[in-house]
């Protein structure tokens, strides 16, 4: 008789308390929605919700990255920084023009962005993990590092792309849609779903977890901690590639201040997303659900006039504080 | 005696007297305590003993203010209490001296023991009278230490001391230590032990909790054993062997609790180290281990019998001739050693062994993920089936698969540990501090599994620093001092006369 209450009372709370971690954003984004439906009449349709999705495209996809890094217990603030630096050698590759074809150009840029933000990852990586250098500094070092360089390349100016071919060709990566939906949405979900599979079906992904949990723990099972960690950086500059690669068709264009302050929005979305930063969970659909939660705050707040839009980034920063408490209400209530 | 110890306090206050009656625990509708009468004399130290999960803790943390029990009453000096918290029960003059280290380890000795009631001159710190404050309670311990030293700088055993310390700073009339010594070396234990005596002297009482049966001998005046939450006797303690502690604790016949192993006989080693050197831990160790054979390596914490194993296997950088098989190998990191069939299980099981905030499942098939995948993709269903034949095989016990490491006993962390290096299928298994902080129960589990394996034809290395259980179980023993290997003992010469000889270096004439 005891034994069916002891074996029965403990689980049901364990599995509530998983549960509500798990769900929480998706309430949150839930409650927004309905929340913006009052804001504006035309907050609830398919194309202002298309279009919120297609804007929070780069931070949910750098954000995806940033759930590696943050799960295997890193960090990296120099992603904002990365995407300035990685899109403005993408123009400057596009413009220097050693390509006929403006197809063949695209594609090659393409390239180029992977490359260098995987490269860019490498570094941040290695800094860390070789140079044992604390996540925060190292990447608050590169942060500058990308930026100055950044600035160097525009000479404080901006970095345009100039072949009206090549933008041409370009253009509908951002713009345009299959199915009537944008192919920024796709690229978030792809990117989504593949990331959820490498890190909750691979042994690659287990790893990033155990690292994140107890570094020594992983470095006794025969893990090696460098390894993993570095490669979380690499998918990290992986993904900054790829939020490039949607970005540069948009304006076409890159200043020393583009990406500005991203590190922080991308941050926000993995924690808001119900991603531990202390490392050793990780929630790739919530991140992305954060990213949205983002996105749709700033489009209430833009639809409804009650508060300045000029507010945003006050009311983000707010939002990572908020999230972090319910966080730790809900790690309490176990 | 209680009266004689009264007449040396030093005011005219009445003897300190704590009761409970009938005071029971319940955590989500399951008691964990039941009905405890307990009584604590004035003047007495008074051990709490019990296998894990027999309530002590929770008993201790009910009468330190830290917990409210659900039924019961706290009598003090015969008045009823209700303890509203720890600060409260401190007010009352109970303290409790936690099992773990709580100091700030960048702070001084002196800023420690003031922590949270410095002295003040006006607005300002008094850190001349905090210095010389400190000093003076660490010296009435009988120790050394320098006021004004950083913490972290110290010793464990220091840092303990410094605890203590802190934790006698309050006018006290009941003293409780949570297993102070499960990290001591036999000296500091002993100078522990004359600590809590002089408490004693003083006329406070002390509630001793501890898993060593014979320094419970060595201290007690009176034994209370919990058993599954009940108090099953309290014993004047010079009426029981420790042989007859464990038995109340276990409510069995212990006697048996070693297996039959028969050694080896002269075969070829399996595994051969020679000149081994880990820098600042041990030096040009040697050794050699058979094919079935279980061998002991014993010696003072910090002797470097954990740190030589590590840089055996290659998760310390160590320089050295290492033969397996007869052919020479070297191990540049842990995968390398796994690879060649050598497991290390940590002694340091939450730390270095599992990951407490995963489940199950995830830690045991942790060092063996390449088998339970195929490319890089996960079988879930294949780790399910090795979680169910690891909790048959090793008697883990969990009321269900989905926990988190974190949430079972001490005793199933450590099958579950072993489960999960298991999976490696190792030829030899080294396994450092076995049985630390796990009931007899399981021990004895933990026991013949060693034996089983060695019989089944795997080598076994085991480090320990419970001498019994090394000479329980070994056929040989290595003894380590100061990061050297002092000597070897096997047949008749395996007890603790010859061990400590060795392992302390008392007498001869170099003393480490």
């Amino acid at each position: 008789m005891t034994d069916t209450t002891t074996t029965k009372a403990p689980s049901r709370s364990f599995w509530r308390d998983v549960d509500l971690r798990a769900v929480a954003p998706f309430v949150a984004l839930f409650l927004l929605l309905v929340l913006g439906s009052f804001a504006h009449d035309n907050f609830l349709t398919t194309n202002n919700l298309l279009n919120v999705m297609t804007r929070s495209a780069y931070i949910a996809i750098i954000a995806v990255g940033a759930t590696f890094v943050i799960s295997a217990g890193g960090l990296d603030l120099s992603v904002g920084a990365m995407v300035a630096f990685v899109a403005s050698l993408a123009i400057m590759f596009m413009n220097a023009g050693s390509i006929a074809s403006p197809l063949g150009m695209v594609l090659a840029a393409m390239a180029v962005m992977v490359l260098i933000g995987m490269a860019c990852g490498l570094a941040n990586g290695l800094i860390t993990t070789i140079g044992k250098i604390e996540p925060f500094i190292a990447t608050l070092g590169m942060m500058g590092v990308y930026r100055g360089l950044t600035t160097w390349l525009s000479q404080g100016g901006a970095i345009t792309l100039r072949n009206a071919d090549v933008q041409a060709t370009y253009r509908p990566i951002y713009f345009e849609s299959l199915f009537g939906i944008p192919y920024p949405v796709y690229a978030i979900f792809v990117t989504g779903a593949i990331a959820a599979f490498v890190l909750y079906r691979t042994s690659f992904g287990r790893h990033v977890i155990a690292v994140g949990s107890n570094e020594d723990v992983a470095r006794y099972s025969g893990i090696s901690v460098e390894r993993v960690r570095t490669l979380t950086y690499v998918i990290q500059g992986l993904c900054v590639a790829i939020a490039c690669l949607i970005y540069i068709p948009r304006l076409s264009s890159t200043t020393a201040t583009t990406g500005m302050m991203w590190e922080l929005q991308a941050i926000t979305a993995v924690v808001v997303g119900g991603t531990a930063l202390r490392g050793g969970v990780g929630r790739i659909w919530g991140t992305i659900c954060g990213a949205f939660i983002l996105e749709i705050v700033g489009n209430v707040m833009l639809l409804s006039n009650v508060i300045s839009e000029y507010l945003l980034g006050a009311i983000q920063g707010a939002i990572i504080i908020i999230a972090m408490l319910v966080q730790r209400w809900l790690v309490r209530k176990s | 005696m209680s009266t004689a110890a009264a007449a040396q306090r030093p005011s005219g206050d009445p003897a300190p007297f704590m009761a409970s009656e009938g005071l029971s625990m319940a955590f989500g509708g399951i008691e964990v305590l039941k009905n405890i009468d307990l009584n604590i004399r004035a003047g007495e130290v008074h051990a709490i003993i019990g296998e894990n999960g027999a309530g002590k803790s929770t008993l201790m943390k009910i009468l330190s203010g830290h917990l409210r029990p659900t039924r019961g009453t706290i009598r003090i000096d015969g008045e009823p209490i209700a303890l509203s918290g720890p600060v409260d029960a401190e007010h009352r003059g109970i303290v409790l001296v936690h099992q773990e280290i709580l100091l700030a380890p960048d702070l001084t000795v002196a800023q420690n023991i003031y922590l949270g009631r410095e002295l003040k001159k006006g607005f300002v710190l008094n850190d001349r009278a905090m210095n010389e404050g400190a000093a003076k309670a660490v010296r009435n311990l009988g120790a050394d230490v320098d006021p004004v030293q950083t913490v972290g700088r110290l010793s464990i055993a220091r840092r303990q001391l410094v605890q203590i310390a802190r934790a006698l700073l309050v006018p006290h009339r009941i003293v409780i230590f949570d297993e102070p010594t499960a990290s001591l070396t036999p000296v500091e234990t002993d100078a522990l032990l004359k600590v809590i005596d002089d408490i004693r002297r003083s006329g406070a009482a002390v509630l001793y909790i501890s898993h060593r049966l014979p320094e419970v001998k060595q201290i007690a005046d009176r034994v209370t054993v919990l058993r599954d939450g009940r108090l099953i006797a309290t014993r004047d303690a010079a009426e029981l062997e420790p042989i007859d502690m464990a038995r109340l604790m276990v409510g069995r016949d212990v006697s048996k609790l070693y297996p039959d192993h028969v050694p080896p006989g002269d075969t070829a080693p399996i595994l051969e180290v020679e000149n081994f050197d880990v820098p600042g831990y041990a030096s040009n160790a040697s050794f050699a281990l058979k094919k079935g054979e279980i061998l002991g390596f014993a010696g003072l914490v910090g002797a470097g019998r954990t740190e030589l194993m590590e840089g055996v296997v290659g998760l310390r950088t160590g320089r050295g001739k290492i033969r397996l098989n007869g052919k020479p190998v070297t191990f540049g990191n842990v995968r390398n050693s796994m690879a060649a069939g050598i497991v290390y299980l940590s002694e340091d099981r939450k730390g270095k062994g599992l990951l407490l905030q995963q489940d199950l499942r995830t830690n045991l098939t942790l060092a063996s993920l390449n088998k339970f995948a195929s490319g890089m993709v996960i079988d879930s269903a294949r780790e399910k089936t090795a979680l169910d034949n690891a909790i048959g095989e090793f008697d883990i016990r969990t009321r269900n698969k989905d926990l988190l490491a974190g949430q079972l006993s001490g005793g199933n962390q450590q099958k579950l540990l072993i489960a999960k290096m298991m999976l490696l299928k190792p030829g030899i298994v080294i396994i450092d501090e076995p049985t630390r902080g796990i009931d007899i129960g399981t021990k004895e589990q933990i026991y013949k599994f060693i034996a089983d394996l060695a019989a089944s034809g795997k080598s076994v290395i085991v480090i320990s620093s419970e001498m019994p259980e090394l000479i329980g179980i070994c056929d040989r023993i290595v003894v380590m001092r100061s990061g050297a290997i002092v000597g070897e003992v096997s047949g008749e010469h395996m007890n603790e006369n010859e061990i400590v000889v060795l392992a302390t270096g008392v007498t001869t004439s170099e003393v480490a």
